[in-house]
């Protein structure tokens, strides 16, 4: 099976491993990342402007790619996928958006938001499974216990993203089951992890990573995962506490048993 | 030709400042028919009905439109007065210029052409309409509640304090509803089973009463003052003639893990149980589900111990039919699903609570006896967070959007008691309105705030956060203070919003009783007949109408009483004449009218017809008018145009269609 591919550019500096571990492990489990061409950065943030057309353009571009070849388009960065599916929401749903950008771009045939959206965990969780997963797990990770961090950009707004139930999900855990650890389950999991505030007030991320952190290794984990580099950075960077946080696509790398081959 | 008046209502403004109404008077003058045309301030008044009266004697009127408000409102009035007046009361026809026209339209031209049109399409059908004359039926002078709790006991209590029948159908094992489950009762604090028990009692004891419990209605069908109910009488596996209420059976039930409703699974019961000690009846049921007889084959304990006999596991439901004149729906309500609200870490942490699950943990007979205590590890508590509005006054779809009403009295009842109780423990109310209209209602949650101590921050809260330690971390705003608020606790109690009883949509649909978008049925008039719904001999009490404390369901709980009780005080109904009927000459028996009719009422006869000269016998369809509702399906689905409404003829429609388009 094959899906079109949208790293983003972190994942192509800073990120690296959420996708190198993502590819290896995607191949293992059967199904194919084609790197759409020409991708340009998505913006990083979900432009709020009702009138913004601009910084929309490059995700309508690689939604219409992935239309064009007949694929869903999968996002790994937490970022991306937010960003990218806003806009496809929009240009399904939001006529002036949709009529402005088709006058922009002039595609050959105009975009109006068919491209499915789906996050590399989506992906396990809807195409492959959880169950199935397990089979192909070949080093459990037995005895690790880990602490999912969801952060606020996969699940908010929850109507939109319709990732999973904002206040209280399960997709991460569920997954961390699947690889053959165990989930500890923290009330700050899908609180923010400050973003972007950290280059311009350092004790506010801080004390929001703290937070995460603290809780998160006080209801005994003893890592966390995190899709999104912003988070992996803010929690390294940010947090007093010194917790180790992987991408959970190198956990999953290392429960396939791949970690060394990517 | 009809000699017909029409009298157009200004409604004081409401009508003439969005319609003009002399120009109307002034058009339909000239309509064929049309012998007297004028226009009045009120026509509903006593001096508008005396000009129709005036009028029907000087001007020799055979008809009468009136163009007012909706015929829902004044139809009746309107059709009493030419009643007095000497007219046929089916030769009113009323125009709606008001909720059809004035109130929708800001154009006064547009709204006088509209309203004109609608006239003269009243002025066609009273043109075509013939006098009719209602029929009769009877009325049977008993009652059914459906719903126990001390909505349907007081309407019932009252029905039968006036001497007639009336028969309680209850769902669970025992009468006594919500208000059993409540330990203490705002604004006077005294305890609710005190106030609630006698009354239970004087409904199982009274001789005009009837309790059916651990059942429900199946079937319902007729109409007002003679409805036929099916009541399914589930088996409870004891015999209640036999039983003595000893409780040994329950004692010695070796299946003691099944969530206790009636303490909202803060604890368990027997398989076999009465929900609480003052149930009425005091004949415990087996739940079948968690009985090991019932699943296994094996044990049959209760059947052993039981001195009395009364044990039958043999027992099978039992339906009974049972005549009635009046319906009450009764059925109450339930705290919404906390499911889509984990921000507040219910389904996370024993010591988020619900305020009904509080008040069986304050209650002496509850799972903790009466002890204030944290579920999870039995701690007495030393702070306490109250959140109001969860689930209510919310506007998206995760809520209700209207006000529970009941919360804010509550929770400064619930908040006092504890403060009068553990003084060393600290409470704390988020509110986003405190709403305490209602007699010693303000005095009372002024005396929370004034004499107890209690802390009302207003704000919501974000989010309960579980911590290691096992408290519990309260994030919220204080909007007066304009900061945010990080308050730790040890319990936090949720004012979850109440909603209709699941059960209420298919009792509805029985009934065909209308139901709102939130479940709440549907009153008659919102403000003019608040206990009746529109079906006619479906009245409402209690939750099931909108939300309300104790002190008004029990005004309610009269008011319906007495709307019973003034229709089984009549010996006869008058039905309404608008009724069904097929013209033997056209009707070829296809049997397609009886196959669309909602209420059974067509049938067919072999009737000798003369058919132009020719005599011979046809099998022709024959309409029971008093079983007839005038819904026309009848007529629309008749091949041959052989079924016609009286009053609504096809004849009479196409007329005012006619009139409308021309």
């Amino acid at each position: 099976m094959k899906y079109s591919y949208y790293p983003g550019c972190t994942l192509k500096n800073k990120a690296k491993d959420l996708d190198a571990y993502a590819r290896a492990s995607a191949l293992a489990l059967g199904f194919e990342l084609e790197e759409i061409e020409n991708w340009q950065c998505c913006g990083g943030v979900y432009p709020l402007g009702s009138d913004e057309i601009a910084t929309k353009l490059s995700s309508v571009r690689a939604l219409a790619e992935a239309k064009a070849k007949g694929q869903d388009l999968v996002t790994l960065c937490s970022a991306c996928h937010h960003v990218i599916k806003r806009v496809n929401d929009d240009m399904k749903n939001v006529d002036d958006i949709r009529f402005r950008a088709n006058n922009y771009l002039k595609l050959d045939t105009p975009y109006a938001g068919e491209t499915n959206v789906v996050h590399f965990l989506e992906l396990l969780r809807d195409t492959i499974g959880f169950d199935e997963l397990k089979k192909r797990v070949v080093k459990p990770l037995t005895g690790k216990k880990i602490g999912a961090y969801y952060g606020c950009l996969l699940l908010r707004p929850s109507g939109i993203l319709a990732f999973d139930d904002p206040e209280n999900p399960k997709i991460m855990e569920d997954f961390i089951r699947a690889l053959g650890a165990t989930p500890v389950i923290y009330p700050y999991r899908n609180e923010c992890c400050g973003g972007y505030i950290s280059l311009k007030e350092k004790d506010m991320a801080k004390n929001m990573c703290d937070k995460i952190t603290e809780s998160a290794s006080g209801f005994g984990a003893d890592m966390l995962i995190t899709a999104c580099p912003l988070c992996m950075y803010n929690l390294n960077k940010s947090a007093s506490k010194d917790i180790p946080v992987y991408y959970f696509t190198e956990l999953l790398a290392e429960a396939l048993g791949l970690k060394e081959e990517a | 030709m009809q000699r017909i008046g029409v009298f157009v209502c200004h409604c004081g403004s409401n009508i003439a400042a969005t319609v003009d109404v002399k120009k109307v008077v002034e058009v339909i003058a000239a309509e064929p028919g049309v012998v007297h045309a004028e226009d009045y301030q009120y026509m509903c008044s006593e001096a508008g009905q005396e000009k129709i009266a005036i009028a029907v004697k000087e001007k020799k009127l055979t008809g009468i439109v009136v163009c007012s408000c909706s015929p829902r409102m004044h139809e009746a009035t309107f059709r009493k007065a030419a009643e007095r007046a000497g007219i046929n009361p089916y030769m009113v026809e009323i125009a709606n210029i008001r909720e059809h026209v004035s109130w929708i339209h800001k154009d006064i031209t547009e709204a006088t052409e509209k309203a004109v049109i609608l006239a003269r399409a009243a002025v066609a059908k009273v043109n075509l309409n013939t006098p009719l004359t209602p029929g009769e039926s009877r009325v049977t002078k008993r009652a059914l509640v459906i719903g126990g709790g001390i909505a349907g006991i007081q309407t019932a209590l009252d029905i039968a304090d006036a001497g007639y029948e009336v028969d309680i159908v209850e769902k669970t094992p025992s009468i006594g509803g919500r208000m059993s489950q409540i330990d203490k009762t705002f604004p006077t604090l005294d305890c609710s089973a005190c106030i609630l028990t006698p009354k239970m009692v004087e409904a199982a004891a009274h001789e005009k009463i009837t309790i059916y419990t651990y059942s429900e209605v199946e079937k319902v069908s007729g109409f007002v003052g003679d409805f036929t109910v099916d009541i399914r009488k589930k088996a409870r596996y004891v015999d209640a003639d036999k039983c003595t209420g000893c409780g040994a059976c329950q004692e010695k039930c070796p299946s003691k893990k099944t969530p206790s409703e009636f303490n909202r699974a803060l604890n368990t019961r027997t398989a076999i149980y009465t929900p609480f000690a003052q149930a009425i009846p005091n004949v415990p049921v087996i739940d079948t589900e968690a009985c090991i007889k019932f699943k296994t084959g094996k044990c049959g304990l209760c059947q052993k111990i039981c001195a009395a006999g009364a044990v039958d596991y043999t027992q099978k439901d039992e339906i009974v039919t049972e005549k009635y004149g009046a319906i009450v729906v009764a059925t109450g309500f339930d705290t919404i699903s906390l499911d889509k609200y984990d921000e507040y870490a219910y389904n996370q942490s024993p010591d988020v609570i619900t305020s009904l699950e509080l008040e069986r943990v304050m209650n002496a007979a509850g799972p903790t006896h009466g002890h204030l205590e944290r579920l999870s590890d039995g701690k007495a508590p030393k702070e306490i967070v109250f959140i109001q509005c969860v689930g209510s006054r919310c506007s998206d779809d995760r809520g209700k959007p209207y006000c529970s009403k009941i919360c804010c009295m509550y929770t400064a009842k619930h908040a006092m008691l504890i403060r009068d109780k553990y003084p060393d423990v600290n409470v704390t109310v988020f509110y986003i309105d405190v709403r305490t209209p209602g007699k010693n209602f303000d005095e009372f949650y002024r005396r929370a705030v004034e004499q107890y101590g209690v802390n009302y921050v207003k704000g919501q809260v974000g989010k309960v956060i579980p911590q290691p330690n096992g408290k519990l971390l309260v994030q919220g705003s204080d909007l007066l203070d304009n900061k945010q608020i990080l308050k730790e606790a040890d319990m936090v109690v949720l004012a979850t919003a109440i909603e209709p009883n699941k059960d209420v949509r298919k009792i509805a649909t029985m009934l065909t009783a209308s139901i709102d978008t939130n479940n709440f049925l549907t009153e008659a008039h919102a403000k003019l007949r608040p206990v009746e719904s529109p079906t006619a001999g479906i009245f409402l009490s209690g939750v099931v109408q909108g939300p309300k404390d104790i002190p008004e369901t029990v005004s309610q709980a009269g008011a319906a009483a007495v709307k019973v009780v003034g229709l089984l005080a009549k010996d006869k109904l008058l039905t309404n004449p608008c009724t069904a009927k097929a013209d033997e000459l056209l009707c070829n028996g296809c049997s397609s009218c009886a196959n669309v009719c909602p209420y059974g009422a067509i049938s067919y006869e072999d009737t000798l017809v003369n058919d132009h000269g020719i005599r011979e016998t046809r099998r022709i369809a024959i309409v029971n008018s008093a079983l007839c509702q005038g819904c026309g399906a009848c007529t629309v689905a008749c091949p041959s145009g052989a079924m016609d409404l009286q009053g609504f003829s096809n004849r009479q429609i196409l007329s005012e269609v006619d009139a409308i388009c021309r």
